[in-house]
C-alpha cells in the first residue's frame, strides 16, 4: 500500500475541506478515507437551503455545497478512498483501515486530520421511558430515509428536542405528507436557530412546546402515541401537565455527540465539555501531528465554519510537515472559561506560534441578553465586544490579535468570559 | 387596522415585531431593533417568499432519489402547489447539480433545478 | 402425524429441541413471535448463576448447578459468547452476616464447586470500585456471564441443523386430546403430534391450564435495565450482587460478553404479559440500587435502558414433568433458568424419551458454527478473509464494526434472521452508542436484498413493527 504524508479521516465538509487547504498550502501527498459511499459526508441528506451564506455569499443546499468541495477535491487530484472504515488510529499515527478492494490494510502518515463528524444521541441515552417500538427514530435516520431513499418513516409525527435537524424535519416530513403534531423542546429556548423556527414550524403551524419532554412512550409493536408533560427549572416532569398524542412516530433531535472512539484509542486527550479533543491553536491535539476540525471537535450551527476551522486543520497540518514533523517548545497559555462560557476551540494557546490572529470558537450555557465577550490575558483585557444576545444554539467566533497576546509576556493564561454591557 | 405579530429571522436575537396593517398597507413596524427587522416585517406581511426544497426519483441511477430546490424563492402560500407538481416527476440518471427538473413550478414562472449529482449506475 | 411440537422457542424449548435432535423423531418448534429468542430470553441479566441461591433440595438449585457445569463445554461446541467471570455477593452490614453464612452453606449443599467469603481487603483487589460500605462477600468463581441470544440461537440451528423444522408467528390457540396424541389450534391452521412440550414461557400457564384442572398462575415479573457504553467496561470484573438485607434486595451489576456493562433488574409484578415498558419509577429504582454496591457508577454512559419480563410461578420453582399423558410441562422458568436451559433440555428430552422410546439420530451432529467475527481473526487470516468475500470489508454497523457479511450470514442462517431486531441480536449491528442510528438503514437495505423483499417491507420486529409506512408525496 502507498504511503501517504497526510491523512484525512473522513470526507464530510470538514475533510474535503481540510484536503483542499493542505493542497493549497503545498502539500501534495494526501489521502482522504470515508466510510460512506460517497463524499460529501452527512450534507448528502441535509437537503434544505440556508448553507454557504458565509463561503460562498449565496444560500446553497447540503448537496451542492458538499459539491462544490468536491469538485474542488477533485479538480486538486487528491485521492480518496470510500466505503473505507478506519478502525483503529495508534498513539504513532498507524491507521488501520479497511474496505472491500483493499481489504485491511494500515498506514503511516506523517500527520493526521480528525474529520469524522459527529452523531446524534439516541433514546436510551435519553432515558425516556416506555415501551421500545419501532418507529422510534434519530431525526437525522430519519432525514436519511427520506431525503436518500424516498421513504417515508411515519405519517403522525411527534418530534422531541428543537436542534435544526428536529426543526429540518418537521418541514421535510410535512411536505412529505406527513401530519406534524408537535415539537416539544426540555429547555425553556430552542437549541435551533430562530429562522428555522419560523419557516419550518411557524409556517406550518406546527407548536413548539418549551420546558417539555416525552414521559412515556406507547406501542409494543409500532409507537401508538406518546405522553408529554411541563418539565421544572431542573427538568424534572410536573405531575397533572401530562397531555397525550396518538402518533405512529417520534422523531428525536436531542443533541450532537463529536465521534471520537479513534481519537480516545489513539490516547487523543478529550475535552468533558465538547467531547473533543482538546486543540491548541493549531488544532492540533494533544498528540503532535494529530490535528482535528468540525464537528468531531465541536458541534458547529454552520457548515461554513466547519469549513473555515478544517481549512485552519488543513494547512496547521501542511506547516507541520513541511516543519519536518518536529515542533519548538512554545509558552503555551490554557484558555479558561468563566460566567456562561462553556468551552472554548482553541482549548490553549502558544502565541509564538500563531499567525497574527486566533480563531476562537465557543458556546455558551444559557441565553444572554446585552452582554459583552471580554477576553483576558492575565489581568489585561485584549478583546471586547458587545452582544445583544447569546444562545446556546449558537457558536461564536472572535479573532483575537496575537500581538496583545505577545505583549503580556508574564501572562499565565487566558480568560474568555461574559461581562455586563 | 390589522396587527400581525412576528419574529424577526434576521439574527438570534429574535425580535417580536408587531405590523400594523390598513387596506392591505404597511402602516406601521414596531419591536424591531435595527433596520433588517423592518424590512423583513415588510416583505413578511405583503409577499411572503420562500425557497422550497424537496426530493424527485430517479430511475437507474446510484441513489433513488434527487434532492431539488426552487431556483429562486416562490410565493409561501404556493408551497404545497410546488410539491405536488413534483409528485409525478421522474427523471433519468445521470442528474448533474442545476439541471432543471420542472420548467414552472405550479405556475410561479420559477424552475426547479436538482442540487445533487446522481450518476447511472 | 408429527412425533412432538414444542411451544415456545425461548432459550428452554430451543434446549428442548436441540437435546430431542439427538433423536429420530419429528420435531416441530411452534413461535407465535417471529423469531427465536423474543421473551424472557431476549431481555435478562446474561447471567449463568453458580447456583448457590436456589434453595437446596429445589428443581431449580438441581438443574441451575447442572445447567452452570454443561454451559463452559456447550459454549465449545455451539459456539457461543461465554466467560466465567466469577459473582460476587456483597455484604454491606455486618448485621446481615448470619445471611451471607446461611448462602454460602446453602450454595455447598446445592454443590457449589469453589465457594468462599472473601473479606473487605481481598474484595477491594477483585473490584477496586467496590462500595466503601462494603464488608464481605460470598464468592463463586464458576459465576459466569453469557450472551443470552447466542446462547438460543445456537441451540436452535443447531436443532435445526439435525432436522428440527421452526415455524414463527404462530400462536397456539387451542389443545386437545386425540387418539394416540394431541391437537393442537394454532393461528395457521391444526396440527397433530403424539407429544406437546410446553415451554411457552410467561403463557405456560395458559397452556397447561387447558389440559390441567391442577391450575398454574404466571406472573409476570418486570425487570428494568441499563446498559451501559464499552467506555464503561472494566468498572466491575465479577457480577456483583447485593445480599438482601438492610438495603433490600439491590440490584446486580455485571459486565457483558460484549464488553458493556449491564445494571439492574427491578422486580414489579404485572398484569399484561407483554408489558415491557420501562418507567422512569423503574429506572429510578434501578439507578439508586445501583450504588450501594459499587462506587462511581457511569450511569451517564447510559445507551439503552429496557425491559424484561420474568414467567415467575406463583410457587417460584421449575415446573417440569408430564402432566397428561403426552403433555410435558416445561413452566415457571424464571430465573435461574436461562443458566439452567441445558439442563432443563436435557431433563425434557429424557422425559420424552421415556414416553416415545425414540431411536437415536445416527446423523447428529453437535457442532455449530457461529457468525464469524473478522475482529476476532489475525491480521492475515482477516485480510485472506476480504479477499475471499468482500462482504466482510464492508462495514455496516460503525460502534461494533459489523460488517455486511456478518450480517448476510445471520440472514441466511436456519432459523435466520428476518428483522432489524434479528439481525442485531445475531450480530449486534445496532447495539453500539449509536443505537443503529447510522446503521439501520442500511440494514434495511441488506434484508430487503437477502430476502427478496422490498425494503419498505422490513419490519422492526415482526407483523406489525413496520419501519416504513410509505414513499415520498403519496399521501400530499
Amino acid at each position: 500500500m502507498k504511503e501517504y504524508d497526510l491523512v484525512i479521516i473522513g470526507g464530510g465538509p470538514a475533510g474535503l475541506a481540510a484536503a483542499a487547504a493542505a493542497h493549497e498550502s503545498g502539500l501534495r501527498d494526501i489521502l482522504i478515507l470515508e466510510r460512506d459511499n460517497e463524499l460529501g459526508g452527512i450534507l448528502n441528506q441535509c437537503i434544505h437551503n440556508g448553507f454557504g451564506l458565509h463561503t460562498f455569499k449565496e444560500e446553497l443546499t447540503g448537496p451542492e455545497y458538499a459539491g462544490r468541495y468536491i469538485e474542488k477535491v477533485q479538480e486538486l487530484d487528491i485521492p480518496y478512498k470510500l466505503n473505507t472504515m478506519v478502525l483503529d488510529l495508534a498513539a504513532d499515527k498507524t491507521v488501520t483501515a479497511m474496505n472491500r478492494q483493499d481489504g485491511l490494510f494500515q498506514l503511516h502518515p506523517k500527520a493526521v486530520i480528525l474529520a469524522m463528524g459527529c452523531r446524534e444521541r439516541p433514546r436510551g441515552a435519553l432515558n425516556i421511558p416506555g415501551y421500545r417500538p419501532a418507529g422510534i427514530f434519530t431525526a437525522g435516520t430519519a432525514q436519511r430515509l427520506v431525503n436518500m431513499e424516498g421513504y417515508l418513516p411515519g405519517r403522525k409525527v411527534v418530534i422531541l428536542g428543537s436542534g435544526d435537524i428536529g426543526l429540518i424535519m418537521a418541514r421535510r416530513m410535512t411536505l412529505e405528507g406527513a401530519k406534524v403534531q408537535v415539537v416539544a423542546e426540555l429547555m425553556p429556548y430552542s437549541g435551533g436557530l430562530k429562522r428555522n423556527i419560523v419557516q419550518c414550524l411557524d409556517d406550518y403551524g406546527i407548536p413548539l412546546k418549551l420546558s417539555h419532554t416525552v414521559i412515556d412512550i406507547q406501542g409494543k409493536k409500532r409507537v401508538e402515541g406518546i405522553t408529554l408533560a411541563e418539565v421544572d427549572g431542573k427538568g424534572k416532569p410536573i405531575p397533572g401537565t401530562e397531555e397525550q398524542y396518538e402518533c405512529d412516530t417520534l422523531l428525536l433531535s436531542c443533541g450532537l455527540i463529536p465521534e471520537n472512539e479513534l481519537s480516545r484509542a489513539a490516547g487523543v486527550e478529550l475535552s468533558p465539555v465538547t467531547s473533543g479533543p482538546l486543540v491548541n491553536e493549531s488544532l492540533e491535539t494533544s498528540i503532535p501531528g494529530v490535528f482535528a476540525a468540525g464537528n468531531v471537535l465541536h458541534v458547529h450551527d454552520l457548515v461554513d465554519y466547519v469549513s473555515e476551522e478544517a481549512g485552519a486543520a488543513g494547512r496547521h497540518a501542511a506547516e507541520y510537515i513541511a516543519a519536518g514533523c518536529t515542533e519548538a517548545e512554545y509558552r503555551t497559555l490554557p484558555v479558561k472559561c468563566e460566567n456562561g462560557v462553556r468551552y472554548t476551540v482553541p482549548a490553549a494557546i502558544r502565541p509564538d506560534a500563531a499567525g497574527d490572529t486566533i480563531t476562537l470558537r465557543f458556546r455558551v450555557g444559557n441565553v444572554y441578553k446585552n452582554k459583552k465577550i471580554a477576553v483576558y490575558a492575565g489581568d489585561a483585557c485584549i478583546f471586547s465586544r458587545k452582544r445583544p444576545v447569546l444562545a446556546p444554539g449558537e457558536m461564536e467566533t472572535i479573532q483575537l490579535k496575537t500581538g496583545l497576546l505577545r505583549d503580556c509576556p508574564e501572562a499565565a493564561g487566558i480568560t474568555v468570559t461574559l461581562e455586563e454591557a | 387596522m390589522d396587527k400581525i405579530d412576528l419574529i424577526c429571522i434576521g439574527c438570534p436575537l429574535g425580535c417580536p415585531v408587531s405590523v400594523t396593517m390598513e387596506n392591505g398597507e404597511v402602516k406601521e413596524v414596531t419591536g424591531n431593533t435595527c433596520k433588517r427587522g423592518d424590512a423583513y416585517a415588510r416583505k413578511e406581511v405583503t409577499d411572503p417568499t420562500r425557497i422550497v426544497t424537496s426530493t424527485v426519483r430517479v430511475k437507474g441511477g446510484r441513489l433513488a432519489m434527487v434532492s431539488v430546490k426552487t431556483a429562486s424563492d416562490i410565493p409561501k402560500d404556493r408551497i404545497f402547489d410546488c410539491v405536488k407538481a413534483l409528485q409525478s416527476v421522474e427523471l433519468a440518471a445521470p442528474v448533474r447539480i442545476g439541471q432543471v427538473v420542472l420548467e414552472n413550478a405550479a405556475g410561479t414562472g420559477v424552475q426547479v433545478v436538482a442540487t445533487k449529482n446522481v450518476p447511472a449506475v | 402425524m408429527l412425533d412432538i411440537v414444542i411451544i415456545g422457542a425461548g432459550v428452554s424449548g430451543c434446549a428442548i429441541a436441540r437435546e430431542l435432535s439427538r433423536y429420530r423423531a419429528k420435531v416441530l418448534v411452534l413461535e407465535r413471535d417471529e423469531d427465536v429468542c423474543c421473551g424472557t430470553s431476549k431481555a435478562n441479566s446474561a447471567i449463568v448463576h453458580a447456583g448457590y441461591d436456589a434453595a437446596h433440595g429445589s428443581l431449580m438449585a438441581k438443574l441451575n448447578v447442572e445447567g452452570s457445569r454443561m454451559m463452559p463445554a456447550l459454549a465449545k461446541e455451539l459456539d457461543f459468547s461465554y466467560e466465567q467471570n466469577g459473582s460476587l455477593v456483597v455484604m454491606l452490614d455486618e448485621a446481615d452476616r448470619p445471611t451471607l453464612d446461611a448462602l454460602y452453606q446453602n450454595g455447598v449443599a446445592n454443590g457449589v464447586e469453589g465457594l468462599r467469603i472473601v473479606e473487605r481487603d481481598e474484595l477491594l483487589g477483585m473490584e477496586p470500585n467496590i462500595s466503601d460500605e462494603a464488608i464481605a462477600a460470598l464468592y463463586a468463581p464458576t459465576g459466569a456471564i453469557v450472551c443470552p441470544f447466542g446462547l438460543t440461537y445456537a441451540m436452535a440451528e443447531n436443532a435445526a441443523k439435525n432436522g428440527v423444522e421452526f415455524r414463527f408467528d404462530t400462536e397456539v390457540t387451542g389443545i386437545s386430546p386425540i387418539e394416540g396424541g394431541w391437537r393442537l389450534e394454532t393461528s395457521a391452521g391444526s396440527l397433530d403430534t403424539r407429544v406437546v412440550i410446553n415451554a411457552a414461557g410467561l403463557f405456560a400457564d395458559k397452556l397447561h391450564n387447558m389440559v390441567s384442572d391442577d391450575v398454574m398462575t404466571i406472573i409476570p415479573r418486570r425487570g428494568d435495565y441499563f446498559l451501559l457504553d464499552h467506555s464503561a467496561a472494566g468498572h466491575v470484573h465479577s457480577t456483583i450482587f447485593q445480599l438482601p438485607g438492610r438495603y433490600g434486595k439491590g440490584v446486580l451489576i455485571a459486565p457483558t460478553v460484549h464488553g458493556n456493562i449491564l445494571v439492574g433488574p427491578t422486580a414489579i409484578d404485572m398484569e399484561d404479559k407483554e408489558s415491557t415498558a420501562t418507567t422512569q419509577a423503574g429506572l429510578d429504582e434501578v439507578r439508586t440500587k445501583s450504588s450501594l454496591a459499587v462506587k462511581n457508577l457511569p450511569l451517564r454512559q447510559t445507551i439503552t435502558s429496557f425491559a424484561g419480563l420474568r414467567a415467575h410461578e406463583v410457587r417460584h420453582e421449575f415446573f417440569i414433568g408430564e402432566v397428561k399423558p403426552g403433555f410435558v410441562d416445561c413452566a415457571g422458568i424464571e430465573s435461574p433458568g436461562l443458566s439452567s436451559a441445558p439442563a432443563v433440555g436435557k431433563m425434557v428430552a429424557g422425559i420424552v424419551q421415556g414416553i416415545l422410546g425414540l431411536a437415536e439420530n445416527p446423523a447428529f451432529d453437535p457442532v455449530r458454527k457461529g457468525i464469524l467475527d473478522p475482529k476476532a481473526l489475525d491480521a492475515e487470516a482477516h485480510a485472506a478473509l476480504i479477499r475471499q468475500n468482500p462482504a466482510y470489508g464492508t462495514v455496516i454497523c460503525r460502534c461494533e464494526t459489523i460488517t455486511e457479511g456478518e450480517i448476510i450470514d445471520a440472514i441466511r442462517r436456519t432459523p435466520g434472521a428476518r428483522s432489524v431486531d434479528g439481525v442485531k441480536r445475531r450480530t449486534r449491528a445496532g447495539m453500539g452508542r449509536c443505537q443503529g442510528g447510522f446503521c439501520s438503514p442500511r440494514v434495511m437495505e441488506i434484508l430487503a436484498r437477502e430476502l427478496g423483499i422490498d425494503q419498505s417491507s422490513v419490519t422492526k420486529s415482526g407483523e406489525g413493527a413496520g419501519l416504513i409506512v410509505g414513499v415520498n408525496k403519496d399521501s400530499i
